[in-house]
């Protein structure tokens, strides 16, 4: 999976966890939270999806990679490389 | 004005908020009950494939968000509708309402069953793997959910509590809200009873091993208390929750007042897990009545629990026999047969539903009795339409539940009509 599709994954996910938000104009560089109402329970809503939808194991003191967009993106983007788009 | 309406320890029913499978406000489920509208349809469990329920329909973010609906459970859901439609039912100035003497007593039959099968079924679909349970499962399952549910939507800081009490629990939870407030404990009590039993399959599976789930080509047939041709329980979701307060309170406030809760009782069979006991249920009401200063010659309507099963009838036909046998003038009817078996919800709809009658003066009808067993043959029974009556200023709500928990609540029409020592 490339970047672009990784990210569409995270934006999935998001708009599941936040079905209130609107996120159409996420800034990418800027911290999830500080455009969104986002708790710790919602970030490890994060990590559940990935770890149901791809296996990924994303351990405690890693979570620190999942601060904006970007940063998501970078930090999945070796652990999803053999997977397929559209899985 | 007079020593009795500066009363504190008189309290009263000042906004209700309900959700039934046949009704989302009281003016609905009134609607439904007297025109003899059912709420049971078929229905799809896990597991289980087709059965009968009682399914409620209310707009689920109509005042909450979905993320906290996502969050939270189906019971949370139900009681933050029903919350805040009492709250707006109240006319209480919400906003400078002092939110720390304002608690939220709420009874339930059962709580987590859903939210635990659930993560199971999912965690199936991992081969079991553990690390797929999902981190909302203790907030979900804590037992006081449905009640911290309502709280935090409401920004309400009082004391928040469930009380599991089976299928008395409607009760008891006005019940509960009526010594806090006698208590002072609380200004403003938020208080009733809810259910979400129809999203578990255990309680269908449950009740079918035991022969006394209903089921019947007409789902609107299929809940029929004191019928021969009974057939067993249909499970429904629900809830009624209602503001109360103090009496001389509501009147400083002049909030329109829906009854006064005049007496209650609760009490133990002490003798089965499952089966009924006339002479506890007996007792309770008599116990009730007491409390209330009332006789039997003073109740006008008396709310049953019937559930459709032959021991369930047969029992409190027994207990109403008992003591309603030489007043052939109370009615007795039974919502279930409209809506099913609304669990935790039950006692607190049954009433509710009940309670226009202190303005129209009809009492509701138990529909789906075309065949009355001959054991519960009580000439009081309101049978399939509606009846007019000539009084309608007391309630007698019964709700009793496994494990042989027993509730009884009496509310009177306010002010009442006919004289009497607390008017």
């Amino acid at each position: 999976m490339a970047p672009p599709e990784i990210r569409q994954v995270v934006l999935d996910i998001l708009e599941r966890i936040a079905p209130d938000e609107d996120l159409t104009d996420l800034d990418d560089s800027v911290a999830f939270r500080d455009q969104m109402e986002l708790d710790s329970m919602d970030f490890l809503d994060i990590v559940m999806e990935l770890r149901k939808q791809y296996r990924v194991q994303i351990p405690e003191d890693e979570y620190e990679n999942l601060i904006t967009m970007d940063s998501t993106v970078d930090y999945l983007t070796p652990k999803l490389a053999d997977v397929p788009a559209g899985v | 004005m007079s020593d009795t309406l500066l009363d504190p320890h008189r309290i009263v029913i000042t906004g209700v908020g309900l959700t039934a499978p046949n009704g989302n406000s009281l003016s609905e489920f009134r609607e439904s009950l007297l025109a003899g509208r059912s709420g049971v349809v078929d229905y799809e469990t896990r597991y289980m494939g087709p059965v009968l329920a009682g399914v409620c329909d209310f707009d689920e973010f109509r005042y909450q968000k979905r993320k906290d609906r996502r969050r939270g459970t189906r019971a949370g859901s139900i009681s933050i509708y029903c919350a805040n439609e009492a709250v707006n039912d109240s006319g209480l100035d919400w906003e400078n309402v002092r939110r720390d003497r304002v608690g939220v007593y709420l009874g339930i039959t059962e709580h987590g069953n859903v939210e635990t099968e659930n993560e199971i079924y999912e965690i199936s679909q991992f081969d079991y793997d553990t690390t797929c349970w999902s981190h909302h499962h203790n907030p979900r399952t804590v037992a006081n959910n449905p009640a911290g549910e309502v709280t935090l939507n409401l920004q309400i800081t009082g004391p928040h509590l469930t009380l599991g009490a089976a299928c008395a629990a409607g009760n008891a939870g006005f019940i509960q809200a009526v010594q806090m407030l006698r208590l002072n404990e609380v200004d403003i009590a938020i208080a009733g009873g809810v259910s979400e039993s129809i999203h578990t399959f255990g309680i269908f599976a449950s009740f079918a091993s035991q022969g006394a789930l209903a089921q019947h080509e007409d789902p609107t047939k299929a809940c029929r208390p004191f019928d021969k041709e009974r057939c067993g329980i249909v499970v429904a979701e629900g809830g009624g929750i209602c503001t109360l307060e103090r009496l001389p309170d509501a009147i400083a406030r002049g909030a329109r007042i829906y009854g006064e809760i005049l007496g209650y009782a609760m009490n133990s069979d002490a003798s089965d897990f499952v089966l009924p006991n006339a002479s506890r249920q007996a007792e309770c009401i008599r116990l009730a009545l007491s409390r209330a200063n009332l006789q039997p010659q003073d109740i006008d309507i008396v709310s049953s629990h019937a559930t459709a099963t032959e021991q369930g009838d047969i029992e409190e036909s027994r207990a109403l026999a008992s003591v309603f046998n030489e007043h052939p003038a109370v009615a007795i009817n039974n919502t279930k047969s409209f809506i099913g078996h609304a669990m935790g919800a039950a006692g607190a709809l049954e009433l509710l539903g009940n309670v226009p009658a202190f303005d129209d003066r009809m009492a509701h009808a138990t529909i789906n009795l075309d065949h009355p067993d001959p054991c519960c043959a009580l000439p009081q029974i309101v049978a399939n339409e509606p009846r007019s009556l000539e009084r309608a200023e007391c309630i007698l709500n019964n709700s009793f539940g496994m494990l042989g928990i027993n509730s009884v609540l009496i509310v009177r029409k306010f002010p009442a009509e006919h004289g009497g020592l607390y008017n």
